[in-house]
């Protein structure tokens, strides 16, 4: 049976399903009380800036309608900006805007958008039209992440992150989520942006996927990934391994972003992170959460980046 | 692990419960595991004829009590103006049919309908009644015989002498007694005995066990065949012994009463008895009829004393049954969500709104519902889409759509009446607020993800609705839910067993394949 044959590889690879993910990480190692912590952008702002981790910087939050009335002013001060609602999840609901001309904002896509447009966007956040469960929501307005150089060579119309999966504090694996134009500049794989597996231990691509197949280019400004090399690794990595300290959960993805002047920073936490980070990586995560089962608890986050580098890159 | 373990328990206990009451109901309550499982039930008329004499009239009949393997479903009498009443007497109870007066030829009936299944919680008579009946065997045994010859005397206790050496108590006594009575070649004091013009074998046999001290009843029974005709019941005896009552032929010997036979009368007293009235006649038959088996369980509760059955939904007003046959399929439709959601991994639009289009297209027939379905969901994106336009908030947008749906739900029904498809007039089982909500989410999802994902979740959601109906359309699974609602319990533990299921979906092997490869 071929199914069975497919199945058996997937074991020796370690690959998790949903149904595993569900139970035995997010059921077994998050509590339901933290959710909070990072489902709300606000929430995770505050705690991180307590745990001295660097997030964007919030310019502004708009929560009752009536503050829409002067979102001319509340927006007067910036040139790009970015709106996304508090509770919004996989990217839903994020307006990019990188400059305005005259009395025009234009998005990351390319595409323009007049204050009503902003206006008619933020009065469907607040609705809860993003939001999980459709629940009343808050829209913030935050800095624009200026993009470092490094990227971009692999990116297209919009900001390529780094996503850590953290296990028990423990940095357990990465991928970087390059968008292409297809993505729309969004950096979610499903809607085609490419995802690069990343090496726990040095941050070299090791692997790239678009659409779940292998791709050794970026489809549009066709840069090879086998060179890209993410900079200030051992950084990023203890950003994931603080994540878990302040948040107390056991299974999470880490989204960073890296600033031009700030260098790395938080941009989302989340407590259910997506296993397409496997097939980025072409490796499971199953061998590598049993090897952090067998360890100690209670090591510092520094201690914990080591073993990671050192002894789960191998596994 | 553990924790895993205690999951299996608490599913294997839930399975194991829901199948054990199954088992029991089917097993000690006859409620059949399909819905068209028939059985036979059998109707005993007893028709008493006579001729009025323009006098009071008052007529008896012993009536059946319940018994062990023939179950009394329903009696009833048709007294044709007469004044009807149960008396209760020693034996049993007796039909008392009673008028003032009374002329010409009238008939009675009286119908006992019996099916052939084990009552259970019969408890055969218990000797005390006996003794009541015959007064403690207290008789003056010689009076039996006061009235034969002297020779007849000296051959029947000849007779007795012979029967008593050949066995060792009240059963064998009857045995030997009733064989000898019957021999091919009788000896000289039985030809003497049955040659009496005053007796016949059954008053000699039950003279001679009454001399004895042996307790003794009469039974009248009747052969449960389809359309017979008799004009008396089969004369049975029963004899007391260390373990209860016997049943003998007063030809054959003991015997072991016949399934089908259904016993009418136990005791010494008369089987009819008419005062008042001239030429009674009482004559029995007997109709076969085949019954489904489901429309035999409501009746089954008022016959039977079980707390099983006194509980079950077959108790509840016909609406609210109704109601439930309803509700009951649910767990189906759930139960297909459930795998297929996790053990497949389709993905659908709110989890379980297919169950909910599912049971409209129950009420719609699924080809209507799937068309209503259709036209209802693109019209309201369409007009959606509009609405969009007008920058209105959510709640507002929401409400906006519901009467859209409502809208197009009355023009669609007022069309179609006057075009003489009444088919499209069930489009109103159709739940118009969770439709609202599918069209502003299939619309969100347009502009957020493209409509490649709105296909893959509307054709997931309709796949799963439409799998979920023809689970609950089906036949034996409804019966099954209504009959056995325990079976909720194996539904409820297949689910907890399903919930803890950490393998892969089906999709993500698919989905993964690029990881199986290299």
């Amino acid at each position: 049976m071929i199914f069975f044959e497919r199945i058996k590889k997937l074991r020796a690879k370690g690959v998790i399903g949903m149904n595993f993910r569900n139970i035995e990480l997010i059921g077994r190692c998050n509590e339901r009380s933290k959710y909070p912590l990072v489902d709300n952008k606000l929430i995770t702002k505050k705690i991180a800036k307590e745990a001295s981790i660097a997030v964007t910087e919030l310019y502004g939050k708009i929560e009752w309608q009536s503050q829409l009335e002067n979102l001319h002013e509340i927006l007067a001060p910036y040139q790009s900006f970015v709106i996304k609602p508090v509770h919004g999840s996989g990217g839903k609901g994020i307006v990019v805007v990188t400059h305005r001309e005259d009395d025009l904002f234009i998005r990351a896509n390319g595409t323009s958008m007049t204050l009503t447009g902003i206006h008619t966007h933020i009065t469907n956040i607040l609705s809860g039209l993003y939001s999980l469960g459709g629940r009343y929501d808050i829209a913030i307005i935050e800095k624009m992440v200026e993009f470092d150089p490094v990227f971009q060579d692999y990116s297209y119309e919009g900001v390529p992150d780094v996503r850590l999966i953290v296990y028990k504090g423990y940095p357990m694996m990465a991928m970087m989520r390059c968008p292409t134009h297809e993505s729309n500049g969004k950096a979610n794989l499903h809607q085609g942006a490419v995802g690069v597996g990343i090496d726990i231990a040095t941050g070299n691509a090791t692997n790239a996927v678009q659409h779940n197949l292998p791709v050794t280019v970026h489809p549009n400004t066709k840069h090879d990934f086998s060179k890209l090399k993410i900079p200030q690794w051992e950084e990023i990595l203890k950003i994931g391994a603080k994540c878990y300290d302040m948040t107390g959960l056991g299974y999470l993805g880490v989204d960073i972003v890296f600033d031009r002047n700030v260098g790395p920073l938080l941009l989302e936490l989340n407590a259910r992170p997506g296993l397409a980070i496997q097939i980025a990586n072409n490796k499971g995560e199953y061998f590598r959460v049993k090897r952090i089962d067998q360890e100690a608890q209670g090591r510092s986050a520094e201690e914990r980046v080591a073993f990671s580098m050192q002894v789960l890159s191998r596994i | 692990m553990s924790s895993k373990f205690q999951v299996m328990i608490i599913a294997f206990m839930f399975a194991v419960a829901g199948f054990f009451i199954v088992w029991y109901k089917v097993e000690f309550l006859n409620i059949p595991l399909t819905p068209h499982a028939k059985k036979d039930y059998f109707t005993i008329s007893a028709e008493v004829s006579f001729v009025g004499e323009n006098a009071p009239a008052e007529i008896t009949m012993a009536l059946p009590a319940q018994q062990e393997d023939l179950k009394i479903i329903s009696q009833e009498s048709e007294s044709g103006g007469f004044g009807f009443t149960i008396s209760k007497t020693e034996e049993g109870e007796r039909a008392v049919w009673s008028k003032r007066s009374i002329e010409g030829e009238h008939k009675i009936y009286y119908k006992i309908t019996v099916s052939p299944e084990k009552v259970y919680g019969y408890i055969p008579e218990a000797k005390a009644d006996f003794v009541q009946h015959v007064g403690n065997g207290a008789f003056d045994t010689d009076a039996f015989f006061a009235l034969w010859g002297e020779v007849e005397r000296a051959a029947a206790l000849n007779l007795i002498e012979t029967v008593r050496a050949h066995s060792s108590g009240p059963l064998t006594f009857a045995a030997q007694l009733i064989d000898q009575l019957n021999h091919e070649a009788p000896s000289d004091s039985v030809k003497m005995l049955l040659n009496m013009k005053r007796e016949d074998k059954v008053s000699l046999i039950t003279k001679i066990l009454m001399h004895e001290n042996i307790m003794i009843r009469k039974v009248r029974g009747i052969y449960l065949k389809d359309r017979q005709k008799v004009r008396a019941l089969k004369e049975m005896l029963e004899v007391y012994t260390e373990d209860g009552w016997k049943l003998f032929d007063y030809e054959k010997g003991h015997i072991y009463k016949p399934n089908n036979m259904f016993i009418w009368q136990r005791g010494n007293d008369a089987l009819f008895t008419a005062k008042g009235v001239s030429n009674p006649k009482l004559r029995f038959s007997v109709i076969q009829t085949q019954v489904p088996v489901i429309s035999t369980i409501q009746q089954n509760i008022y016959g039977s004393n079980s707390e099983f059955l006194n509980f079950s939904l077959f108790t509840l007003p016909a609406s609210q049954q109704n109601a439930f046959k309803q509700i009951l399929l649910i767990p189906m439709g759930v139960l297909i969500v459930v795998i297929l959601r996790i053990l497949i991994g389709i993905r659908t639009m709110g989890t379980f709104m297919p169950v909910l289009f599912s049971l409209a297209f129950i009420q719609t027939t699924l080809l209507n519902g799937l068309v209503m379905f259709f036209v209802i969901v693109f019209s309201g994106l369409f007009i959606r889409f509009y609405l969009s336009r007008l920058r209105l908030l959510l709640v507002a947008r929401i409400s906006a759509v519901i009467i859209v749906v409502i809208a197009i739900m009355s023009l669609m029904s007022i069309i179609s009446y006057k075009l003489g498809l009444t088919q499209a007039l069930s489009v109103t089982f159709f739940p118009m607020i969770i439709l609202s909500w599918t069209i502003e989410r299939m619309s969100i999802l347009w502009e957020e993800e493209g409509g490649r994902e709105v296909f893959i979740q509307g054709s997931g959601s309709l796949l799963v609705a439409v799998l979920a109906y023809f689970a609950m359309m089906n036949e034996y699974a409804a019966y099954l839910f209504f009959s056995f609602p325990e079976l909720l319990l194996v539904i409820l533990a297949v689910i907890i067993v399903i919930g803890r299921y950490t393998g892969y979906r089906l999709s993500e092997i698919f989905r993964f394949a690029p990881l199986g490869h290299s």
